[in-house]
């Protein structure tokens, strides 16, 4: 009986979790909507997420499209003779439609929801939220929604470019390793891709955007307690937007490519 | 929203105001009316709700019953969207400040200016520079930012956000806990100096008794969810309540027992 009396607390608590989550978004949109909306503080959380992740996105998209190359070089050669060739084709596939976003998405999520989850649960838990409702500033307007429109804007211009950075990164090792044609290399990568890969990329980037800037603002604004409860807060906020992220990837995956 | 007529009407009124966190009865019908210029003071241990008091004033929470009037208007159950115009007449000082940290102490003070009068920066800026100065703070204080400050300073930019818009009505939240005696009594004249001098109602949180005779009109004293005692500051010291005298006197022994966490 204490078992199922056990398992019943944790379904609700868990019931409640999705409420307050869902509640929270709804709420964090219908703000998105309606002025004032801060621009000025947009255009900050935008160079903070954009600008500033830059090194981190690039350094990935690099090595991953390095990485890739090798592998597929050196796992075709296994199959069958001249399927080397196809390298090219791997790498701009893969990155634009799997390796980008994701890669990307799951840095960030370290980088800036962690970073966000961090400051919100500060101001939480020395009542600077409550000083900004208590100066007629509603937290949604002044915190919330900045990020989430910053979010959703900047990750996938970091995913295009990381794209961009992640295939050189591939033409790189295929060109100065593997001694593939460089032009070869560019006009295959070029033909093959389609415009739906790419964009498939972009749309994943946005949905990871929102849901990274979403469960750091979430797991910020309802820490508790001092420094514990502002750590367990970006921990939340990065376990559970990365398992959000890889579970949006295969829903969004299957959306645009499933049979 | 109910409006009674302008004379009989008290600044602030709580009426029968009940707030609970889960089985604990923080606030168990608070009755108290707060008049024009006047600054009142609560006294109370900690825990005893206090600071949740002010929260249900300003709608940081909202109350489980009971009625809150500000100007005669019922604010009790105010939506979020009309919050604002309500919150526009208060002012509060913060225990721990609630300086915003990523901005610096200039923005800090003109914030409710820029939000709320939606001044300009450069207007704002001169506001809260005029501002600090009423606290005794040098313009070049507001270049800097609220980490480099000192408890003291971090106290006196937190009374300058307070007023800088010229609020009706300031609530001060332990406004010298953790100062030193000779900073704290800075800051008591620092907020009779600034409420009498613009005519602001106040209601302060304490348990520095120096500070609630100092700074109050009137005192209360919040015990149990009740408000127990109420009377004139200069009657605290024989109030003839025992809960009173022995939380004045700071004793260990009276009929308030330190309640043990079940």
């Amino acid at each position: 009986m204490h078992f199922l009396g056990l398992i019943g607390s944790v379904v609700l608590a868990f019931l409640a979790h999705i409420g307050r989550l869902t509640l929270f978004t709804a709420t964090a949109l219908s703000h998105c909507l309606r002025p004032p909306i801060y621009f000025r503080l947009i255009g900050r959380q935008m160079i903070d997420i954009g600008y500033y992740s830059l090194p981190v996105v690039g350094l990935t998209a690099i090595f991953s499209g390095m990485v890739l190359a090798l592998q597929s070089y050196t796992g075709f050669a296994r199959f069958a003779a001249g399927s080397e060739n196809a390298i090219a084709n791997v790498v701009v596939v893969s990155l634009t439609r799997e390796l980008g976003p994701v890669l990307a998405g799951l840095m960030v999520a370290g980088r800036i929801g962690a970073s966000m989850a961090a400051e919100i649960g500060t101001m939480r838990v020395t009542e600077q939220l409550d000083a900004l409702t208590a100066l007629s500033t509603n937290p949604f307007k002044y915190l919330v929604v900045p990020r989430l429109v910053a979010g959703t804007l900047m990750l996938p211009a970091l995913v295009l470019i990381a794209d961009i950075i992640g295939v050189f990164g591939g033409f790189v090792v295929s060109v100065y390793k593997l001694g593939f044609n460089p032009a070869a290399y560019i006009t295959n990568s070029y033909d093959f891709m389609q415009p739906l890969d790419v964009i498939s990329g972009l749309v994943k980037a946005g949905v990871f955007g929102f849901t990274i800037a979403l469960m750091g603002c979430y797991a910020g604004y309802h820490s508790k307690g001092g420094a514990q409860g502002v750590g367990a807060a970006t921990t939340n906020a990065v376990v559970s937007s990365s398992i959000l992220i890889l579970t949006f990837n295969y829903i969004i995956t299957e959306l645009f490519f499933g049979t | 929203m109910n409006t009674t007529s302008e004379t009989s009407v008290p600044k602030i009124r709580l009426k029968g105001v009940h707030k609970s966190f889960g089985a604990k009865n923080v606030l168990a019908g608070i009755n108290l009316d707060i008049a024009k210029g006047e600054s009142v003071v609560v006294i109370g241990g900690s825990g005893t709700g206090k600071s949740v008091l002010i929260k249900c004033i300003i709608g940081i929470l909202q109350p489980d019953s009971g009625f809150i009037a500000v100007n005669g208007e019922d604010v009790t159950h105010v939506p979020a969207n009309a919050r604002d115009a309500v919150n526009r007449k208060f002012g509060m000082l913060f225990q721990g400040g609630a300086l915003f940290d990523s901005l610096p102490v200039w923005e800090n003070v003109a914030f409710g200016l820029m939000q709320r009068e939606h001044l300009s920066r450069a207007q704002a800026k001169e506001r809260a520079v005029e501002t600090l100065a009423k606290v005794g703070l040098a313009p070049d204080v507001g270049e800097l930012s609220p980490a480099e400050l000192s408890g003291g300073m971090q106290k006196r930019v937190g009374l300058a956000r307070a007023i800088a818009g010229e609020p009706e009505i300031v609530f001060f939240d332990e406004p010298t806990t953790g100062l030193d005696p000779i900073m704290g009594d800075v800051i008591n004249d620092l907020i009779i100096s600034c409420v009498k001098q613009q005519g602001i109602t106040a209601l302060s949180i304490t348990h520095d008794m120096h500070s609630a005779r100092k700074i109050g009109d009137r005192i209360t004293m919040l015990y149990q969810g009740k408000l127990i005692w109420d009377g004139a500051a200069r009657d605290i010291d024989h109030a003839g309540n025992p809960f009173v005298d022995q939380f004045v006197h700071g004793n260990a022994e009276g009929p308030i027992k330190m309640q043990a966490r079940r």
